[in-house]
């Protein structure tokens, strides 16, 4: 229980909100009529606005968190969502392992993205600054007034209970207390392109100034985003027991969508830079790629789609949510219709350029997308209008959206190493022969190794090492193969290659595992040695204890190979009495090759106990690709380009491209 | 309390997907089974195959989907006999009749005319000439410079 006199601390929280509402509404007219006025102080007011906006924001997030953090039962979130017994880190969690504080976190990252703008803006134009401003206040407009009317977190119980009924076992996880908030970093850092795109359409200009200016936020979502997907995908294999990463769950797909768009939109944002073309279309895909994120958020919080993360299923939240969507996209939409012939493109360029093949890198993504939109909203619109009632899973997107990622993998490194304008297309192959060679036979050693099974892992392999040794040649190419330019690249290369490269390592370790996963499931008697693969393992002995807020079963297993002991694992399961829910902690051999996964389960009648193996060849080359991705965007955002006063550029403009 | 304990412990147990008491004694014949139970889903769950499931409704169909195939049934037959039972909503590959076709083609309808649009739009960019390349004015372009080089 809270202290008596730290008891108003909610209805500050609660105060704030209402009053970020109104800096919200203020900061979205005012600067707008100034920009169309050309009213400097009118334009001016939109800075403070928004870090008073997002300082409030943050205030209100703050004191919903000191309510969860001190246990306050009298908040109805708090009872709903949490326990006194629960480890600290996951109290603060639980401030957003919920509907109401996981859109409070919403709203602050817009906001938060706004004030950002405001503090590092200093070189957009007036006018831009004042009209991006206004567009995201816009959003948080109509965010906060669906948190105050429809989900609000400060609703007190007019009488407490003595303890919460606690937050979901499954969330109460390290990889995925950190989870929402990477997500949201990147889902609404979208938002962030999509008020440029709508700014630079009321204002009729689009040019690679405006490119460059969209470029690092676009970026720094991309790279939240990726490590929100990634973080979320390895709680998925390490948590829910048999070593799944990826599950084409609606939710899933919803944060998987804006990624693909948000992909396509820093290529094509780079294209409006360095060559003045491709305008409409890097409007229309940030709009876009917002608009997924809206459509992300829909399909979690109206639970439409059921799935395991729908914790909101509320039909008049939907509807709000629907609103919401259909106003941004709809005005959006409509004023891209109206403007868009506005945007001439100036650049000229060859049929075979790097150019036409960003061009084929945003088609690849853009279709990969409306693949998955396609799949994800299909058991909908088949009940709708055909009255069929089916699934689409896993095996429709793996057979349906996989060729578009192979053909991507294919295409990147040649496009990679072509020239800006025009290219010869043999020319530019030319220094990618030996990589082909290399990546061949590393694809057909591995399709004479594995004798007889599929494809897939050779083929992974091969795109992996194309991937990784492409990018790699096209990096010695570009130092002029000279290894002291190689440390004096600009750091955009670097970041190019390493994310590149990064998605080499990734789909060449989805492939790995896919492939060639062995597992095995017996019954396991105490002491008594079984082999899964090169592998022996001996379970020593199963004992249950009890955790702060749970009870578990612990098994103790030995892993050996060749006789020598390698590790002792410990596989668990949990009960979560509050929650009445049983959860699994696997034990994880994690090395650079395999893991081997143990999992423990019931104990049996005639003795023993049901114990699961599995060994997944190459499964952490995942989340490494995913690591190298992220780490390649944030390199390229330490670019000096983008740092704010970076001195003046080395080469004059007039030169298009390095 | 350890009584409490001991229930506890006891509500907990249906935790497994495939159980080993369920693991046929045909390797061949198992193997067929956990690949075509991939692709079922377990109909209470969210969005999971029976092969990942651990409710009981997911047991049953294993079980009964192993029956079927020691039975003699080819994979096609096995799981038609499910169809049947339970609906096209067991199915998570959806299969190619009727209105499906739509969702199986949309990619690569989707994929040609984006193709063709784009295909379009290179070309336009490739044969246009310089012509309309300065609709800045001299005041402007340093104006861009200025903004470019901070």
């Amino acid at each position: 229980m809270a202290p008596y006199n730290d008891c108003m601390i909610t209805e500050l929280g609660h105060f704030a909100l209402i009053l970020a509402f109104g800096v919200a509404v203020l900061q979205m007219i005012i600067p707008m009529i100034g920009a169309h006025r050309r009213l400097p102080g009118w334009m001016a007011m939109a800075e403070p606005a928004a870090a008073a906006q997002c300082a409030l924001i943050a205030l209100s997030f703050g004191a919903l968190m000191w309510a969860f953090i001190n246990s306050d039962f009298s908040l109805r979130l708090v009872v709903e969502n949490s326990h006194s017994a629960k480890p600290m880190l996951y109290k603060i969690s639980g401030t957003w392992g919920n509907h109401e504080g996981s859109m409070l976190l919403w709203v602050l990252i817009v906001s938060l993205f706004g004030a950002m703008v405001a503090l590092f803006g200093g070189n957009l134009p007036p006018s831009l600054r004042a009209r991006v401003l206004s567009v995201q206040a816009a959003i948080a407009v109509a965010f906060l007034a669906f948190i105050l009317l429809t989900s609000n977190p400060f609703l007190r119980l007019a009488t407490p209970p003595f303890d919460g009924q606690d937050l979901n076992p499954l969330l109460q996880d390290p990889g995925l207390a950190f989870h929402p908030p990477f997500l949201y970093l990147g889902y609404v850092g979208l938002s962030m392109s999509f008020s440029f795109a709508v700014a630079a359409l009321i204002e009729g200009r689009v040019d690679a100034a405006w490119g460059r200016w969209v470029r690092p936020w676009t970026l720094a979502a991309w790279v939240f985003l990726t490590i929100g997907i990634a973080l979320g995908s390895w709680w998925a294999y390490y948590e829910l027991g048999w070593g799944g990463f990826w599950f084409w769950d609606p939710v899933e797909n919803a944060s998987f969508m804006p990624w693909l768009l948000a992909t396509a939109l820093l290529h094509s944002a780079i294209v409006v830079e360095k060559r003045e073309s491709l305008k409409s279309w890097t409007i229309l895909l940030a709009i876009l790629a917002f608009g997924f994120s809206l459509i992300g958020t829909f399909i979690v919080r109206s639970g439409l789609l059921t799935s395991v993360h729908a914790f909101a299923t509320d039909p008049e939240r939907g509807v709000f949510i629907l609103a919401i969507m259909a106003v941004f996209m709809g005005g959006a939409l409509l004023l891209f219709a109206l403007r868009a012939g506005v945007m001439e493109a100036r650049g000229v360029f060859g049929l075979v350029s790097r150019e036409s093949a960003l061009v084929v890198n945003n088609l690849l993504l853009a279709v990969a997308c409306f693949v998955v939109f396609v799949g994800t909203m299909w058991p909908l619109v088949a009940e709708m209008f055909f009255d069929r009632k089916l699934s689409v899973g896993p095996p429709f997107f793996n057979a349906a959206f996989t060729p578009f990622m192979v053909a991507l993998g294919l295409v990147m490194p040649i496009g990679s190493v072509m020239p800006w304008k025009r290219a010869g297309f043999m020319r530019a192959l030319r220094p990618l022969r030996y990589v082909f060679v290399l990546a061949i036979a590393l694809a057909g050693f591995a399709f004479v190794v594995q004798s007889g099974r599929s494809l897939l892992g050779p083929m992974g392999l091969f795109l992996g090492a194309w991937l990784v040794a492409g990018t790699a040649v096209e990096l010695w190419q570009r130092s002029r193969s000279d290894w002291r330019r190689l440390g004096r690249l600009p750091r955009a290369d670097w970041g190019k290659a390493t994310a590149h490269a990064g998605l080499g390592v990734t789909i060449a370790g989805i492939a790995g595992l896919t492939a060639w996963a062995v597992d095995d499931i017996r019954v396991a008697k105490v002491d008594a040695p079984f082999t899964v693969g090169a592998y022996t393992l001996t379970l020593n002995g199963v004992e249950e204890t009890r955790g702060p807020n749970y009870l578990a079963t612990i098994a103790d297993v030995t892993l050996s190979k060749d006789g020598d002991k390698i590790a002792q694992m410990f596989p668990e399961k949990r009960i979560y009495p509050v929650a009445q829910m049983p959860t699994t902690e696997a034990a994880i051999h994690y090395n650079f090759a395999r893991d081997v996964y143990v999992v423990i389960g019931d104990e049996q009648l005639g003795g023993g106990w049901a114990v699961r193996t599995y060994i997944k060849p190459m499964t952490i080359w995942i989340w490494i690709g995913c690591g190298m991705m992220a780490l390649g965007g944030i390199l390229s955002l330490t670019d000096r380009r983008f740092r704010v006063a970076a001195g003046a550029r080395k080469t004059p403009i007039a030169q298009p491209a390095e | 309390m350890k009584r409490l304990i001991f229930i506890l412990l006891l509500l907990a147990s249906p935790l497994a997907a495939v159980e080993p008491d369920e693991v046929l004694s045909d390797p061949a014949l198992e193997a067929r089974a956990r690949e075509i139970s991939q692709g079922l889903r377990c109909l209470v769950c969210r969005n999971e195959s029976i092969d990942e499931s651990n409710a009981s409704l997911a047991r049953d169909l294993r079980l009964l989907l192993r029956e079927r195939l020691v039975a003699g049934d080819s994979d096609q037959q096995a799981v038609d006999f499910i169809v049947n039972r339970y609906g096209e909503y067991v199915l998570l590959k959806p299969d190619t009749r009727g209105a499906n076709r739509l969702l199986w083609l949309a990619g690569p309808l989707m994929l040609l005319l984006a193709g063709g649009v784009g295909f379009g739009y290179l070309r336009s960019r490739s044969r246009a000439t310089a012509t309309g390349d300065a609709p800045l004015n001299a005041d402007e372009e340093a104006r861009l410079r200025d903004i470019l080089d901070r």
